[in-house]
């Protein structure tokens, strides 16, 4: 399948992408990983005229410990954050690098471009959700930093101006006694998850002093789930507290039925992720090491 | 834009790749996807085209050592890169231990996905010499096989392990 016919430009720094987005005007796209893009374009649900290419700039692809935080530069691709061993000190950012679709599409696949997308299915904005994170976005008139929260805006839709990209993603590094963990739940490798969960949790012992919750997939964007952290922060976590978290979940979650199944399913499937998400997350914040990733059917 | 508007005067773009280890330079219209350079251009038809939409793996190239969707990558992006085809796996006449292994596991049947999948193989075997049945199963995870149930893939990846041992 043959996209439609389009221009090609080729940036040489991030800078000149922006300024050739204003330059060529609404129907100029960026290109990043592609691996969204480029099946949309297949299948002519995307039609630019323009495509400026950001793969050949230097320097977009990096994962720095900076000041308390974890800086991934916009076109750092999901197979390296995966391998990263600053990022393994985060299980829950590991379990979602390591997860995304297939080891094809880690390879090319941005996270700059995942969340600069802003798909519903997507995986790292929920997870992000859980962490404190900026996004940077670079224009014309400069550089800003934008919360996540306020980045996604709607469904494939974010704050980004038209002659905006991302330039690099932050993640302030969880405290001490920390632990988190991301289970999406995925018919085949390939596919965008069913339904996701992301818990990030900061234990004193039994006790939950924070809780963070982010749902995937169960609606336009990613849901914080925040009756279900309310109901885990400064309790004792037992099967009560986490059945009430579960419950609330499930109540904070809005899917739609569709070929990946129905709405009711979806919630059952919430309130599951939730459960074990929670009972991982728990056991990372004790220290303990705890393998995991997206669950296939 | 509306998807009959064809912009016009498209520019071509002059790119150069090295191909199996031999360089080739093409003028390429920029909607021309990778698979199709390799099989249209370069008559390297052995890269198969599945679903064409970045689910089934069987059009799976290496580029600069990483298992790529050749159907997800436009060819302009490939300049300057290095493609590994399954045409590029034997050489002198000889097999590739993963060819030979996939055939003496017969970890094939009709052989549509094969080359893909000996491809994400290579990719395994060249980071990973003593891969555990998670991690092989994970490297294929990508590469959809409608004929095996993927139990003899798995033997040959294994197989072609133990004979890449000290290569």
């Amino acid at each position: 399948m043959y996209p439609r016919a389009f221009h090609y430009h080729r940036a040489g720094s991030l800078k000149e992408a922006a300024a050739m987005l204003v330059q060529l005007g609404d129907d100029a796209k960026l290109l990043a990983g592609g691996q969204s893009l480029i099946p949309l374009m297949k299948l002519r649900f995307a039609n630019p005229a323009h495509l400026v290419d950001l793969n050949f700039v230097s320097g977009t692809s990096y994962i720095r410990e900076d000041n308390g935080a974890i800086r991934l530069g916009s076109l750092t691709r999901h197979a390296e954050i995966e391998a990263s061993a600053a990022v393994a000190r985060i299980p829950i950012l590991h379990d979602c690098a390591a997860g995304i679709a297939d080891v094809q599409v880690r390879n090319r696949g941005t996270i700059g471009g995942s969340l600069a997308e802003a798909d519903p299915s997507g995986d790292w904005a929920t997870v992000l959700f859980t962490l404190s994170t900026e996004v940077r976005c670079l224009g014309g008139t400069g550089e800003r930093a934008v919360p996540l929260s306020d980045f996604i805006k709607d469904a494939y839709t974010t704050a980004l101006a038209h002659d905006e990209l991302v330039s690099e993603v932050a993640v302030k590094i969880p405290p001490k006694g920390s632990g988190g963990a991301y289970l999406a739940f995925k018919r085949s490798a390939p596919v965008y998850p069913t339904a996701s969960a992301a818990v990030q949790l900061t234990m004193d012992r039994d006790v939950c002093q924070d809780a963070a919750i982010a749902l995937g997939c169960v609606g336009l964007v990613p849901i914080r789930a925040k009756d279900a952290e309310t109901a885990l922060r400064g309790q004792t976590l037992s099967e009560k507290t986490i059945a009430r978290a579960m419950a609330a979940a499930r109540a904070a979650s809005d899917p739609q039925s569709d070929m990946r199944g129905s709405a009711d399913y979806k919630r059952a499937l919430v309130e599951a992720l939730v459960k074990r998400a929670i009972q991982i997350a728990v056991r990372r914040a004790h220290g303990e090491q705890v393998e995991v990733s997206h669950i296939y059917a | 834009m509306p998807d009959n508007v064809v912009p016009d005067r498209i520019e071509n773009v002059p790119i150069q790749l090295k191909v199996n280890g031999k360089s080739c330079s093409r003028t390429i219209e920029p909607r021309k996807l990778l698979v199709e350079l390799l099989r249209e251009d370069l008559d390297l038809t052995g890269t198969h085209v599945g679903c064409d939409t970045t689910y089934c793996g069987a059009c799976t190239v290496l580029m600069n050592g990483a298992a790529v969707k050749s159907c997800t990558v436009f060819a302009v992006q490939a300049d300057g890169a290095d493609i590994l085809t399954v045409e590029g796996l034997e050489k002198d006449g000889e097999l590739h231990p993963i060819q030979k292994a996939f055939g003496d596991c017969y970890g094939l049947q009709c052989g549509y996905c094969t080359p893909g999948l000996m491809l994400s193989a290579l990719q395994l075997l060249s980071r990973n010499k003593q891969p555990n049945e998670k991690e092989m199963r994970k490297s294929i995870a990508g590469n959809t096989c409608r004929c095996t149930g993927y139990q003899n893939i798995l033997k040959a990846i294994q197989m072609a392990a133990q004979n890449m041992k000290g290569a």
